[in-house]
Order: C-alpha cells, then sequence, then structure tokens
C-alpha cells in the first residue's frame, strides 16, 4: 500500500472536508455562546397540558421590555431562551408573567454571565490554544532531538502542528455550518473539546513519528519517502486501534450520556476522527514533502 | 524487575482496597434456602480519634453543581471607595462576610473562594441543593452592616432573654461608617493579642458619649446578625480610638479584625456570573453517565478480545483494575465531579487501551519477527515505552494547560482526563506486565 505516492490525493480530501468549513466560518462565523459573549439564558419547561408556541413566548418576554436574543424549541414544550444579561429581579418577574398565563412552569437552568467574564473567557481561549501549539512543538522537538542527521526534530515539531491545525479547522469549520443551520453554540467545553483533540491528534502523530524515528536509524541507506511509508503502513493498525477505543467510548457517551454534553462530544468525535486520519495522511506525507522541497 | 509474585500481590491489595472504597450505600437482600442476607453496605469512613492521632476521611463521591443541582455565583466588589492599601484588607473582609452569610443558612457543603483576576476581585460562591435559593442569593450579595448596640435598662432587662437581641435591645447611632478601620495589635506591656478600634471625627464623639453612659457595662458589635464582641466598658473613651482587650489568640484577634473591617471597609458586591441547575437534569445525567460509561468499557472488552484473544482478555482484567482504581482515587482525593468530569473520565478508559494495543501489537510483530513469547513480551514492552510516554505526556501537557486558563467545569474535567492518564500508565504497564509474565512462566 503506497500511501506516499498518493499523498496529494489525501491532501485532496483533507481540503474537502476542510473547505466547507472554511466557508461556513468566513460567511456565517461561529456561534459563540453566553459564555462568550455574555448574556442570560433560560431553559424552562411549561405545563405539558398547554399549547405553546415560540411567538407567544416572544410577546410575552417583550411585554416585561426585554428584548429577545433567541428563542429554541427542545420540543415537549421545553424551551431555551437567550436574551441579553438580565437582572434577578427582571428573570423573577418573567418567569411570574409565565405562571400567570401557563398555570406551571419549571425552571430546568439559569445561566446569567455579565460581559466583563465573557471577554476573559474568549481571551483564555485563544491564549490557550496558542500556548498548547506552542508546548506540543516544544515537546516533540524534545522528544524526537535524536534524530539521526540530516533531518531535524523541528520539522517533527512543525509537521505535527499542521496535522493538529488542520484538525483545529476541521472542528471549527464543522460547527460554523452547525451554528449556522442548527443554531448550535459554542461554549467553554467546545474550547476544552478542542484542547483535548489537539493532545490526542499528538498522541496519535507521535506513533507514527517514532516508527520512523526507529526505521530511520535500521534503514538509514534508504529514500526517505520510502522509510515514511514502510512506517506509516506498520503503524496503521495500531494508529486505528487506539483510535477506534476512544471512538467507541465516545459514541457509547453520545447515544447513551447526557443532554448537556452532547456538542462536546461531537466536538471530540469529530476531532478525534480527524486527528487520526490527520496523523497518518497529513502529518508524515508533509514531511516528506518539505524534504522533497529542500 | 522484582519478582512477579510480589508485584501481583501488591496490586490484588491496591484493587481490594480501591473496591473498598468504591463501594455506593446499597443494600443487599436476598433469600436463598436457609440463608437470608439483609445488610446496608456503607461508604467507608475513617475516623480515628486516638489522643495526639486525629484522622477524619469520609469516601464520598464529591458531585459539582451540574449534577447535584444548585447554584453558582460569582461575585465582583467594587473597590472605588477604597484606596489601594486597604483594598487586600477590604476583599479579605468582604470574603469573610460572603462566608459567614452562606454558611448562615446551613446549607450542605457550600463553597466559597477568593479569586483575584487582573484588577478585579472576585468571590465565587458555589451552593449545592435548590431550596431556598434566591434568598441566598439576595442575602449573599448584600453590603454588610455593623452596628453597635447597648445593653438594655435596668428596667426593661428581660428574665430568659432567647436570643442577644434581647440582651442588647438598643442600637446606637454608631455603626460600620464610622469605624475607620481596625487592626491587631499587641499589649505594650503584656505583649497579648488584642483589637483596636479607629473612629471618624463623628463616630469619635459617639463613641464618647456611648462609653460615658455605659462605664461598667458592655457594648455589643453585630454584623448583620452575628454578635462579634461585647467588651466592657471601663472607661469613658474620647478621641475616637479603643483597644477590645480579652484572651485573644493571634488568630482569634485577626478573625475579629477582619470582620470588623467588614463593616468599616464595606464593598459592595455584583452578582457578574450566575447559574442555577435544577436537580432533576442532574441526576438523570448521572445515570446516563454510568450507561454510557458501562456500555463503552463493554465494547473495549469485546474489542480486545476479539483483536488479541487470550491477551485481550488480560488486558481486559487490567482496564477493569483500571476503572476501579481511578475512581476509587477521585473519591480520596477527592475531586468534584462535573458531568464533563465523567465525560473526562470515560474518555481516559477510551485512552487506557492504547498503551496494551501499542505493546500487542509490537509483540505481534516481534514473534513474527522470530522471537519466543517471553522475549516478545519483554520487547514489546520495552520498545513501544518511548511512545507510550510521548504521547501520554502530550495528552498531560494539554490537560495542565487546560486546567491553568481554565474555570471550574473545564478544570474538572482535565483533573479527572489527568488523574485518569496517570492511573491507566500503571495499570496498562505494570498491571499486564506482572500478568503476562505470570501466565507465562506456566
Amino acid at each position: 500500500m503506497n500511501i506516499i505516492k498518493n499523498k496529494y490525493w489525501f491532501f485532496l480530501i483533507s481540503g474537502l472536508v476542510i473547505v466547507p468549513g472554511l466557508y461556513g466560518l468566513i460567511r456565517w462565523g461561529i456561534r459563540p455562546g453566553i459564555d462568550f459573549t455574555g448574556g442570560t439564558l433560560l431553559e424552562f419547561k411549561i405545563n405539558p397540558q398547554q399549547t405553546v408556541n415560540n411567538n407567544e413566548i416572544r410577546q410575552l418576554v417583550n411585554g416585561q421590555n426585554i428584548e429577545v436574543g433567541s428563542i429554541q424549541s427542545t420540543g415537549g414544550n421545553e424551551f431555551i431562551l437567550r436574551l441579553k444579561p438580565i437582572t434577578k429581579e427582571e428573570k423573577e418577574k418573567l418567569t411570574s408573567a409565565m405562571i400567570d398565563k401557563y398555570g406551571q412552569v419549571d425552571e430546568e437552568r439559569y445561566e446569567t454571565v455579565g460581559p466583563t467574564v465573557g471577554k476573559e473567557t474568549t481571551e483564555n481561549a485563544i491564549k490557550a490554544v496558542v500556548v498548547a501549539s506552542v508546548a506540543i512543538i516544544g515537546y516533540i522537538a524534545l522528544a524526537f532531538r535524536k534524530i539521526p542527521k540530516p533531518y531535524s526534530s523541528w520539522k517533527f515539531g512543525v509537521a505535527a502542528v499542521v496535522a493538529l491545525i488542520h484538525d483545529v479547522l476541521v472542528v471549527i469549520g464543522i460547527f460554523s455550518l452547525l451554528g449556522h443551520f442548527y443554531h448550535v453554540e459554542i461554549d467553554g467545553l467546545f474550547i476544552t473539546a478542542l484542547l483535548t483533540v489537539m493532545g490526542f491528534s499528538v498522541h496519535d502523530t507521535i506513533v507514527v513519528f517514532d516508527r520512523i524515528r526507529e526505521n530511520l536509524r535500521k534503514m538509514g541507506g534508504a529514500p526517505f519517502a520510502q522509510i515514511v511509508n514502510d512506517s506509516i503502513v506498520q503503524t496503521l493498525t495500531r494508529s486505528l486501534s487506539t483510535s477506534l477505543t476512544v471512538l467507541f467510548t465516545l459514541f457509547a457517551l453520545l447515544l447513551f450520556g447526557g443532554e448537556s454534553i452532547r456538542w462536546f462530544v461531537v466536538a471530540l468525535l469529530v476531532g478525534i476522527a480527524s486527528g487520526t486520519f490527520s496523523s497518518i495522511f497529513n502529518a508524515a506525507p508533509f514531511l516528506v514533502v518539505w524534504d522533497e522541497i529542500s | 524487575m522484582r519478582r512477579p509474585q510480589f508485584i501481583l500481590w501488591v496490586i490484588l491489595f491496591i484493587t481490594v482496597i480501591a473496591m473498598i472504597i468504591v463501594v455506593p450505600q446499597t443494600s443487599i437482600k436476598f433469600n436463598l434456602g436457609p440463608y437470608k442476607i439483609d445488610r446496608t453496605l456503607h461508604p467507608r469512613v475513617i475516623s480515628i480519634n486516638a489522643g495526639p492521632l486525629r484522622l477524619y476521611k469520609d469516601f464520598r463521591t464529591r458531585l459539582g453543581l451540574d449534577l447535584s443541582g444548585g447554584t453558582h455565583l460569582v461575585l465582583e466588589a467594587n473597590m472605588l471607595g477604597i484606596t489601594s492599601d486597604d483594598r487586600d484588607r477590604a476583599f479579605a473582609s468582604s470574603v469573610q462576610v460572603v462566608e459567614r452569610r452562606v454558611n448562615l443558612y446551613g446549607l450542605a457543603e457550600p463553597i466559597v473562594q477568593q479569586a483575584k483576576v487582573g484588577d478585579s476581585y472576585r468571590i465565587i460562591v458555589e451552593i449545592p441543593g435548590v431550596a431556598n435559593i434566591e434568598e441566598a442569593v439576595a442575602l449573599v450579595g448584600r453590603t454588610a452592616q455593623l452596628t453597635f448596640w447597648e445593653e438594655a435598662s435596668d428596667s426593661a432587662k428581660v428574665a430568659t432573654p432567647s436570643s442577644y437581641r434581647d440582651i442588647y435591645p438598643v442600637q446606637t447611632n454608631l455603626s460600620g461608617k464610622n469605624l475607620k478601620k481596625a487592626n491587631v495589635s499587641f499589649d505594650p506591656n503584656t505583649g497579648k493579642p488584642a483589637v483596636s478600634l479607629e473612629f471618624d471625627q463623628e463616630g469619635a464623639q459617639i463613641f464618647e458619649q456611648l462609653t460615658g453612659r455605659n462605664i461598667g457595662k458592655t457594648i455589643a458589635i453585630f454584623l448583620d446578625q452575628d454578635l462579634l464582641s461585647a467588651p466592657q466598658v471601663n472607661e469613658a473613651i474620647a478621641g475616637g480610638q479603643a483597644v477590645i482587650q480579652g484572651d485573644f489568640t493571634t488568630q482569634a484577634a485577626k478573625q475579629l479584625s477582619v470582620a470588623l473591617n467588614a463593616g468599616a471597609l464595606p464593598v459592595p458586591l455584583t452578582v457578574v456570573e450566575q447559574r442555577q441547575i435544577g436537580a432533576t437534569l442532574g441526576s438523570e445525567s448521572i445515570q446516563k453517565s454510568i450507561i454510557a460509561g458501562a456500555i463503552g468499557l463493554f465494547i473495549i472488552g469485546l474489542f480486545m478480545v476479539v483483536n488479541y484473544g487470550f491477551l485481550g482478555l488480560i488486558a481486559d482484567v487490567a482496564l477493569a483494575t483500571y476503572a476501579l482504581v481511578t475512581f476509587a482515587l477521585f473519591k480520596t482525593i477527592p475531586v468534584t465531579l462535573t458531568l464533563a468530569g465523567i465525560a473526562g473520565f470515560i474518555l481516559s478508559v477510551g485512552m487506557a487501551v492504547d498503551a496494551n494495543i501499542l505493546i500487542f501489537e509490537r509483540m505481534k510483530e516481534e514473534m513474527r519477527w522470530g522471537k519466543d513469547r517471553l522475549t516478545a513480551l519483554t520487547l514489546g514492552f520495552d520498545r513501544a515505552f518511548p511512545s507510550i510516554r510521548d504521547s501520554n505526556i502530550s495528552s498531560l501537557i494539554t490537560c495542565a494547560i487546560l486546567y491553568w486558563f481554565g474555570t471550574g467545569i473545564v478544570r474538572g474535567f482535565a483533573i479527572t482526563l489527568a488523574v485518569g492518564i496517570i492511573v491507566s500508565l500503571f495499570s496498562a504497564i505494570t498491571v499486564t506486565k506482572t500478568l503476562l509474565r505470570l501466565v507465562y512462566k506456566h
């Protein structure tokens, strides 16, 4: 199986996955949740014996002089209301008004985030992603410092990060599309998923790089492309297996786990699947391309 | 490498301890012929109280707010009226006030934490449980009131006082806004700790009159509803400087001065973040996560056996040990579990097998290259180790970054994932290797 020979096909596949996401990012951006923008989120369940629709809710909220950001109905008379930050008193008045109209209203969740906290969360998220990338390049360069010449360990580090950036773009891109078509929002947990994906993507890449290092010592004379290809083929089973076990647990979580982490698990699933693909079909071929160019 | 039998005993010991720690409160009841069993298992509690040795450790599972239901508040202290020298002191006082108020409600295990972020002074409050939340939140955010009260005059004395307010029903004009600050001081003669008070001009006058009226009696100082101190007045005090003496330890003097400062340097608090989770959402989530975790474990177990046969079975045993020990660790450290934290745990279970897979694949290769089983085993472990070490370290690096930059729920995830990874290294390598060595020797 010659993966290296077909490397441009695999780059193409990556491109096909990333491009729609990038388009979505540029055109619509992602939907930041209240963790980043500040605001109020109210999730409530109305008396199941009543029929209620979004417009009625909107009118009711506007009647309290509160501007509605968005109303999402999640079935069974359950609604998620997003607003600019409101005070507790305003929320109490709103809930009373709802109870007056519908009889019974259960409040499942009430979250308010002030705008400064939101800004800080955004800054911290960006810093975290940047620091993680740098730390990872550094660590790989360190771990692979005993690469026989003329290959440099920095190249390995950069290749790993390129694969990592690929994964990050895939996840963000997909969530941009999800945000646009399904109103899915980004919250603090999304950033967590992103960083976990980064860590795991490298996890996988290292397995391949490790084999390349070993083969470089054993097969020193052979052309680089061949060494890399052999390494990939030899480690294919284990790369796929290790990812498969993680994906199994994530699928179990997706199907049977709690509601509130649903999108968190989706982000992890997409990211780790992408991470596996990029470790095998992007990171190592990238090394070859770089080698061919220089 | 020490003898595998010894290590096996160590592993068994650890596993049994883990099982004891992990057992939740369950009742066992069954009838089998003449045998009848009806017992309730309680989570273990270690309580040692023997002379100088005191130890209390209970092994409940600690649940985060999103699982137990409750309120998460972040209050920001408005420091505009306070000079920068006094800020830290004022902040410490306001944190103490918030703690007192939250404890007042007798709610289970509230958590009050300080958080200074750049220039902002913040207090994080977590109140599990749902009853009386609105009241608690309203109370927590109010500015502290420091008030001074006099004893009842003889004619009005209550025979059997039921509260401090009965003893001290007369409120004075002196209040927190007259107190400039309170400090811990040391008696120049005896060196004993005391608390010194400094009043402003208006306060000094009121205080002079107050002490003049009450020589030989006591004056009560209240912070909100709590009696802080009721010192006896020995003489009229002019000039606004007073000292409260008594049998204070330095610690007690410090606490009193902090409480007094809460009234002296009042810091208005605003709620900048509030999250309320209903309890039903929480318990459903726990159930679902347990099911998901169990299913995940089962599928992985199956996968390992299908792919690696007997080796896979051994890996499954190691995996079970892993899950037990990790969860026991969560109970022991203790780690507060949030939904994301549980997801982190389940994720680490998936990652725990990775090390085993790498080792087994390597073993298959070595045997293909002609080595015998025992050698392939050793080589498999040794050669696979660098990959395992490097890849897990990179995951640990991201956990560290998540912990550093994240808050609350994110940190919970980072901790459970990190603990999981570390334990998985132990279980995959030590446990599997030991079991296999023993098996292969026979």
